[in-house]
């Protein structure tokens, strides 16, 4: 506390540039970090390819194995799936970062991150940062897939566009909130087993895959308010037309909410790994 | 003006659970010398390293690394520290370069000083031909190596090692020890972290010991050695037997032996003219030794006499 007291206060203006030259390092440690993981994930490709695989296996039992038996009335069943597919990619994208920070605390490199000067919050922001451009590359060719499925987005490119908005922000969000779980467990398998329940639950009590309407009530209780649900509505409403602007907005709250939540708790559980 | 001490800490303690890692351990590092803080497994030599590198924070004590607080000075402390750690924390899927401009731009070094810095360390640590090599293809020295060059980037005034050479082959090993000496002679504080207590003798100026997180006994490497006398000799016996009555024999002549097997171990203060009298002692009492051999005793046996409760003279 001492050093407080004699060192001389700093004129406004210098705060201010301290401040902004502190935010622009955050950035580029961001930036650094993220660059760092990106190329990690591309030299294992095999991650990348599971990643992949898992989608499309989806669409492939829904379209055509489980598809024919699923009636949702007054639109194709493979535009039904889709929004529902890309859900679940960006969901279980997440367990990739609980799954990459899990082996960061285990190798001990985050250690070493600890006692760089650098920013703090770059290790959490760069890993989420680059799980964000997976997501991205992911989404594009479930697109893909999806098209050649027999997926056509009935209401156009920019209804697609806009769904995909909100799917990669919620994927952005519960990155965040499995970025704490990989920070938690140093070891990749055991973040993997505690992370995949958890969304599977999420996704499967969802309207994902079939209308929540043929689920018993106290399950529909459940999987009608949460956020995988929202997101799906969300989507639907934009690609297959309808009034979207509430569901929107509901999908939008939930990932703005969980963002906030989720990032403030990664943030302190990364400040308590050294108490 | 007397310079401060590069690290000091007072009384540090350091609870994981029920397990008391460090009990109040105090150490001093003068500028610009090496200190080796050696230690058993468990012992708090890692804790220790953390805390001081500002990865952990200690449940009490104070810790000071170039007069700057590590608690409450930790983002100051961490632009003059450097740390390697046991267990190498480099990236597997980049390349040494990669590695080592990640980790210069994360110290702040900015872009092309980081590449310049990077191509300096690969040179002197002998890394240049592995340098664009992904590290999961490097051999354990190898990664090493880069392990201490990472912790070097910014040119760092106090650099921790903890466990460097551990699990390295005799050859790496020494290659690392040439790099700490070159570092040291270049006026860096090194705090090194060992369980060799051959390490410690080669590299450092100070030795620390510590046992169940607490300092056991500190000292030069000589004043260590001095402690224990100047000779231990060995006497090896024909058999079990006869190093049984060799043992009865130089007990009862005031010499503290120790036996393992067939063979016999006597420290002594009174260097090797010792050889006579214990000679004397045994002559018609027991059979005589098949072999004898004298040597300067070394931290091995410092460590040992510590450890089992002072049993040295």
């Amino acid at each position: 506390m001492s050093t407080i007291a004699v060192a001389p206060r700093q004129p406004a203006a210098g705060r201010v540039a301290a401040a902004a030259q502190a935010v622009a390092g955050a950035i580029s440690d961001t930036a650094d970090v993220a660059w760092r993981n990106l190329l990690t994930q591309l030299r294992t490709p095999q991650a990348l390819v599971f990643s992949v695989i898992q989608p499309v296996i989806f669409v492939l039992l829904f379209r055509y194995a489980f598809g024919g038996a699923i009636h949702v009335p007054g639109t194709n069943y493979v535009d039904f799936l889709m929004p529902g597919i890309f859900a679940q990619t960006v969901a279980f994208g997440a367990v990739g970062t609980a799954v990459g920070l899990s082996g960061d605390v285990r190798t001990g490199i985050l250690v070493r991150f600890r006692t760089l000067p650098m920013a703090r919050i770059a290790v959490l922001a760069g890993r989420t940062a680059a799980d964000l451009a997976r997501n991205l590359l992911v989404v594009a060719v479930m697109i893909g897939v999806g098209f050649a499925a027999g997926f056509r987005s009935p209401h156009g490119a920019g209804a697609l566009l806009a769904a995909l908005g909100l799917v990669i922000a919620f994927g952005y969000a519960i990155s965040w909130g499995f970025a704490s779980l990989g920070l938690r467990v140093s070891d990749p398998e055991a973040a993997q087993a505690a992370a995949v329940p958890v969304l599977f639950l999420l996704v499967f009590t969802s309207a994902a895959f079939v209308p929540s309407t043929a689920m018993p009530g106290w399950l529909q209780a459940f999987g009608t308010h949460q956020p995988v649900d929202a997101l799906v509505n969300a989507e639907r409403a934009l690609i297959l037309g309808g009034p979207a602007a509430h569901d929107v907005l509901i999908s939008l709250a939930w990932s703005g909410g969980l963002l906030v939540v989720f990032a403030l708790l990664a943030a302190r559980t990364y400040a308590r790994m050294g108490r | 003006m007397t310079t401060p001490p590069a690290v000091e800490a007072r009384g540090l303690r350091k609870a994981f659970g029920e397990v008391q890692a460090l009990d109040g351990l105090s150490l001093v590092v003068p500028a610009g010398t090496v200190l080796g803080l050696l230690g058993p497994n468990g012992s708090g030599k890692t804790t220790t390293v953390s805390i001081l590198a500002t990865s952990l924070r200690p449940d009490a004590g104070r810790a000071t690394v170039a007069g700057l607080d590590v608690v409450t000075d930790a983002a100051r402390v961490r632009r003059v520290i450097g740390l390697a750690g046991q267990f190498a924390a480099v990236d597997p899927n980049l390349t040494g370069r990669e590695n080592l401009r990640l980790i210069g731009r994360l110290s702040r070094l900015g872009r092309r000083q980081a590449r310049a810095r990077a191509g300096e360390l690969l040179d002197s640590f002998g890394l240049n031909g592995a340098a664009d090599r992904l590290v999961r293809g490097y051999s354990g020295g190898m990664r090493r190596r880069l392990d201490v060059a990472a912790a070097l980037l910014h040119r760092p005034e106090v650099l921790f090692l903890d466990e460097p050479t551990t699990g390295l082959d005799p050859e790496s090993r020494f290659a690392l020890w040439d790099s700490v000496r070159d570092l040291a002679s270049s006026g860096t504080t090194v705090l090194l972290t060992t369980q060799y207590l051959e390490e410690a003798d080669a590299l450092a100026d100070h030795v620390v010991i510590i046992s169940a997180g607490r300092v056991a006994d500190t000292g030069t490497p000589a004043e260590l050695k001095a402690r224990l006398g100047t000779a231990v000799f060995h006497l090896d016996f024909a058999g079990k037997e006869a190093a049984q009555a060799a043992e009865a024999a130089l007990t009862s002549a005031g010499y503290l032996p120790r036996r393992d097997g067939a063979g016999i171990q006597v420290r002594s203060a009174a260097g090797s003219g010792e050889l006579t009298g214990m000679l004397r002692a045994l002559d018609g009492s027991a059979p005589d030794p098949v072999s004898v051999a004298i040597r300067e005793p070394t931290l091995d046996d410092v460590f040992l006499s510590l450890t089992r409760g002072g049993e040295a003279a």
